[in-house]
């Protein structure tokens, strides 16, 4: 089957839907591959380029149109500025089509396409599972659109990002604060902190405090037990009361940070609005804020969508193309998804599609099939994050007073000490003062055997038990006061203790000797 | 020599014995501080028998010589492999002697002392028995297990607990009845019967307690034994034998609270005897198929690897493996391989006796780790080979919460890459627990015995 791939015509889009390394791929597989002229540019990608990976070049965009079985594209179809015409009607009748597509959004389109009996795979209906990742191009573009947040708000910030002491004076470190820590939150966590800021992050859902500790951020904790993972590892909208704990959290730090990330989305809703004006207000002169969800309305009530517009002094960038301002990277993630989805589409590498809808992976992207529109596709089985281990209790009072204990935690742990005082306090009334001296002398010998064994290494525990046992020998002194006592009987018992003993002595002492000379370097 | 001078003697002594002790604190100071612990000995020794009241010579320096010289005679002979035994048989002689020298103290009536004093003499005496009675009984039985004369497998009489506490309560009772009789001079009788009762209960208490917690026991008994020397101290109203003996106490009882914190259990429920006693639902059964390698393939994939970790376990010191571990490591070391060593704190059967045996093969001991050391590592590891280990890396402690040894901290190997476990058969470790580290997809197991295949795994590198 032939596939096309037509230049991208959204305004400012750079992206392209294959590279020469993806397409010398696809060929592998079967397929033949056209590309119209000048389609890479934008991706710094020439047309010798793909005509040495042995694409065909297709001058007239139509007729590249019209001679493929399968497009590929970035964008969803559109109207063509140049030629007056949509791009669905370019399709041919009963044709592949695969791009993002947005269904949710764009119904009309999908009536469109429908009518054209066409078959579309969505790239942002992948579903979340784990085998799907090689071909889950939102992911691929949220990772750069994190990384382009930090590299644009480093373009319009006033400050380095790193803590420097030099001669001039102290620079402090920039604070950044990214808010939502899916793919795109956490690689502008990774950017933010390679360049040296302090990186604070934010998310409802409690699972990825381990992943952005895991990028050397700080989690911040919010005092509040709500659930927030939906479907697909996705959040989902909070409840009243969360909301305002969080949005007095983003006040307080709005006061202190430098640089705010915002990615807060929730799949099918236009984006919770997080951050308001009077937080902007709040923040330095200075201060940047890039808005990744701009696309659907923005996280910041004064975000303008594709502008970059400077309000109360603080810089609101609200670019929608981030991965398209970082095109070739983009597109090559881009291409390598297409290709895995081909691959999978493709397993007989026969260079023909089979549509497999018993395929969940398959089964999800496909939004039309021949016509029918198949979106939205039954829920996926499997969650991508695990449920957590633990599940707060429905009811904690009724759990809080089951477990309570008949001793408070409180007096528990002095128990101990007030038991050991008044055993103290029981000898110490009916012991004569010569044995009270004994028994300070050993209290204390107690203590200094404690402080001593501590530092003890693990490695040398077995030579610690040997010579231990050689200073145990030490009861032969015992022996040796009792040996010139009168009585035979005693002499006798106190000579078998002092040969018992000795073997000890000498035993434990050479053997611990041996031990030791064998550690070495 | 007058009295002021023993004790100033003893003073010193004590000294040269807390920083004998102190020197284990690494691998350098520790042979200094073996010396000291010998100088220490040979003072006091020295002397308490020039004080004014010992003037039988002939059989004091005989049995010291005779003592000396099967103790010298013992510490040349043993294996390495045999530390656990030497040391359990040492214990149950301090406990002996313990026994014998309160007897003849009680036999000693030539002191003048009366009233509470009296009493709280008699008492000293009861006690130092007892303790040395116990220590006896239980290192004899805690030898026989460890020498394997007598089955590792925990005795557990049906109303054991019942048991303990009968006999606590007859010694108990045995002591008072002590106590009155010898107001008249009396109470030999029920003293020997309270040796019989402690020596029983030594017996039973070590006899209740399985092969894998054989560490605690060790060293459970090490710390008894100094509390012995303590009693005795008290009895005598030496200073020397109390502080030395508390010395000794309290290292033992550390000791038993690391390796009891090492297995995730608690001291008296080790001590009360039985394995998993207490876990309530059914462990998970362990299912899926084991992948087996051969010697050569084992060698190929050490050759492939770049980082290394051995976690060796009892089975490489039954089957004196560690030489053979020694050459290989050796060998992989020089083609620019790092190798480490994995150390649990409970493998083997006696604190530390792993190290030991690494170091007799001179292995370095900068490359021998500790299990925490180790854990956070293993994302980097390329293969872990695991030689006669089992419970110390069954995955099952942590993921299972009704295993038996659920909550243990385990070297977790199988976040490496390849896991080689060497294991004679797929029987189960000491602890009767199923590991499912065997089946898991990135594990391969080598059977036979441990140094056969090593030393086929080392000429396989060798060729």
């Amino acid at each position: 089957m032939k596939i096309g791939i037509p230049k991208e015509i959204h305004q400012g889009e750079k992206r392209v839907a294959t590279t020469p390394e993806a397409a010398e791929q696809l060929i592998k597989l079967g397929f033949s591959v056209c590309i119209e002229s000048g389609a890479g540019l934008g991706a710094d990608i020439s047309d010798e380029a793909y005509k040495e990976a042995g694409v065909e070049i297709v001058k007239s965009v139509k007729s590249l149109w019209k001679k493929s079985d399968i497009v590929m594209k970035v964008r969803a179809p559109e109207q063509h500025p140049e030629l007056a015409i949509d791009e669905i009607d370019m399709l041919s009748q009963g044709g592949h089509l695969i791009s993002f597509i947005w269904p949710a959004q764009n119904e009309d389109l999908m009536q469109k396409l429908a009518a054209k009996e066409a078959t579309v795979l969505a790239m942002d209906s992948v579903p979340r599972i784990s085998r799907a990742q090689k071909l889950d191009a939102l992911s691929s573009m949220a990772n750069i659109a994190g990384y382009r947040a930090i590299v644009e708000a480093a373009q319009h910030f006033g400050r380095f990002f790193t803590g420097q002491i030099t001669a001039a004076g102290k620079i402090p470190p920039a604070k950044v604060l990214v808010i939502g820590a899916g793919v795109a939150g956490l690689a502008a966590i990774g950017a933010a902190k390679s360049m040296g800021a302090i990186v604070r992050a934010f998310d409802t859902r409690p699972e990825v405090k381990e992943q952005i500790e895991s990028m050397d951020a700080e989690f911040l904790m919010l005092d509040f037990k709500e659930e927030g993972s939906g479907v697909g590892g996705y959040a989902k909208t909070m409840s009243k009361e969360f909301i305002e704990a969080e949005m007095a959290l983003f006040a307080r730090q709005a006061m202190e940070v430098d640089i705010i990330v915002t990615t807060a989305l929730i799949p099918g809703k236009p984006a919770p609005k997080l951050i308001t004006q009077a937080m902007v207000t709040s923040m330095k002169p200075g201060s940047v804020i890039v808005d990744l969800a701009a696309e659907q309305g923005g996280n910041c009530e004064l975000t303008e969508k594709d502008k970059v517009v400077v309000k109360h002094g603080v810089t609101l960038i609200g670019y929608t193309n981030l991965p398209s301002r970082l095109a070739n990277q983009a597109s090559q993630l881009y291409a390598t998804n297409l290709r895995h989805l081909l691959t999978e589409l493709c397993p007989e590498k026969n260079g023909v599609i089979n549509v497999n809808m018993d395929d969940e992976m398959i089964r999800g992207s496909t939004v039309i099939k021949e016509g029918k529109i198949t979106w939205p596709p039954p829920p996926p089985t499997l969650k991508v994050a695990p449920p957590p281990q633990t599940e707060a209790p429905a009811y904690p009072a009724v759990v809080a007073q089951q477990k309570k204990p008949i001793i408070p935690e409180s007096i528990k742990q002095f128990l101990p000490l007030i038991i050991g005082g008044l055993a103290l306090f029981g000898i110490g009334s009916v012991a004569p003062a010569s044995f009270m001296s004994h028994f300070t002398v050993f209290v204390l010998a107690c203590f200094i055997g404690y402080q001593v064994i501590w530092n003890v290494t693990a490695s040398l525990h077995t030579p610690l038990m040997s010579v231990t046992n050689a200073i145990s020998g030490i009861i032969v002194i015992g022996a040796l006061v009792q040996i010139s006592s009168p009585g035979t009987a005693i002499s006798v018992l106190a000579g078998l203790s002092i040969l018992i003993a000795s073997i000890n002595i000498a035993g434990g002492f050479l053997v611990t000797r041996r031990m030791l000379e064998m550690f070495r370097k | 020599m007058s009295q002021s001078l023993v004790t100033m003697s003893y003073i010193v002594a004590t000294i040269l014995f807390i920083l004998s002790l102190s020197g284990l604190s690494n691998q350098e100071t520790a042979r200094r501080g073996n010396y000291f612990g010998m100088l220490g000995m040979t003072i006091a020794i020295v002397a308490t028998s020039l004080s004014d009241t010992v003037n039988s010579y002939v059989v004091l320096i005989l049995a010291l010589l005779i003592g000396g010289s099967i103790g010298v005679k013992a510490a040349l002979k043993v294996e390495m492999t045999q530390m656990p035994e030497l040391v359990a048989i040492m214990h149950s002689l301090v406990g002996m002697a313990a026994v014998l020298v309160g007897y003849a103290n009680f036999m000693d009536d030539s002191s003048t002392i009366s009233g509470v004093e009296k009493t709280i003499h008699e008492v000293e005496i009861y006690v130092g028995i007892l303790i040395g009675a116990v220590t006896f009984s239980g290192s004899v039985i805690a030898f026989g297990k460890l020498s394997e004369r007598i089955t590792g497998k925990p005795l557990l009489l049906p109303a054991r607990h019942w048991l303990n506490l009968a006999l606590l309560v007859m010694a108990i009772g045995l002591g008072q009845m002590f106590l009155s009789q010898a107001e008249s001079g009396g109470g030999l009788a029920p003293l020997l019967l309270m040796t019989v009762v402690a020596l029983a209960f030594g017996v039973h208490m070590v006899m209740a307690i399985g092969g894998a917690d054989m560490p605690v026991v060790v060293s459970m008994l090490n710390s008894y034994s100094g509390w012995a020397a303590a009693a005795t101290g008290f009895m005598l109203s030496n200073d020397l034998l109390i502080v030395t003996g508390a010395l000794v106490g309290s290292s033992g009882a550390i000791l038993s609270y690391i390796m009891c914190r090492a297995m995730n259990r608690h001291f008296l429920s080790v001590i009360a005897g039985g394995f998993g006693t207490g876990s309530g639902g059914e462990a998970a059964v362990i299912e899926g198929d084991v992948h087996p390698i051969e010697a050569e393939e084992t060698a190929q994939l050490l050759l492939a690897a770049k980082n290394i970790i051995i976690i060796p376990g009892y089975g490489m010191a039954v089957a004196q493996a560690q030489h053979t571990v020694n050459e290989i490591t050796k060998l992989l070391r020089d083609k620019g391989k790092r190798v480490g060593f994995g150390i649990h704190p409970v493998a083997g059967r006696m604190p530390g006796h792993m190290n030991v045996l690494l170091a007799e093969a001179k292995v370095p001991y900068d490359i021998v780790f500790e299990m925490d050391e180790i854990n956070e590592e293993w994302g980097d590891v390329d293969i872990s080979i695991v030689i006669g280990a089992n419970d110390i890396v069954n995955p099952s402690a942590l993921d299972d919460p009704n295993s038996p040894i659920a909550g243990m901290p385990v070297l977790e190997c199988w976040k490496g890459d390849t896991t080689i476990v060497m294991k004679r058969s797929m029987a189960s470790g000491y602890a009767g627990v199923g590991n499912p580290l065997f089946v898991k997809d990135n594990t391969r197991m080598l059977f036979g015995d441990a140094n056969k295949m090593l030393q086929e795994v080392l000429k396989a590198l060798k060729g």
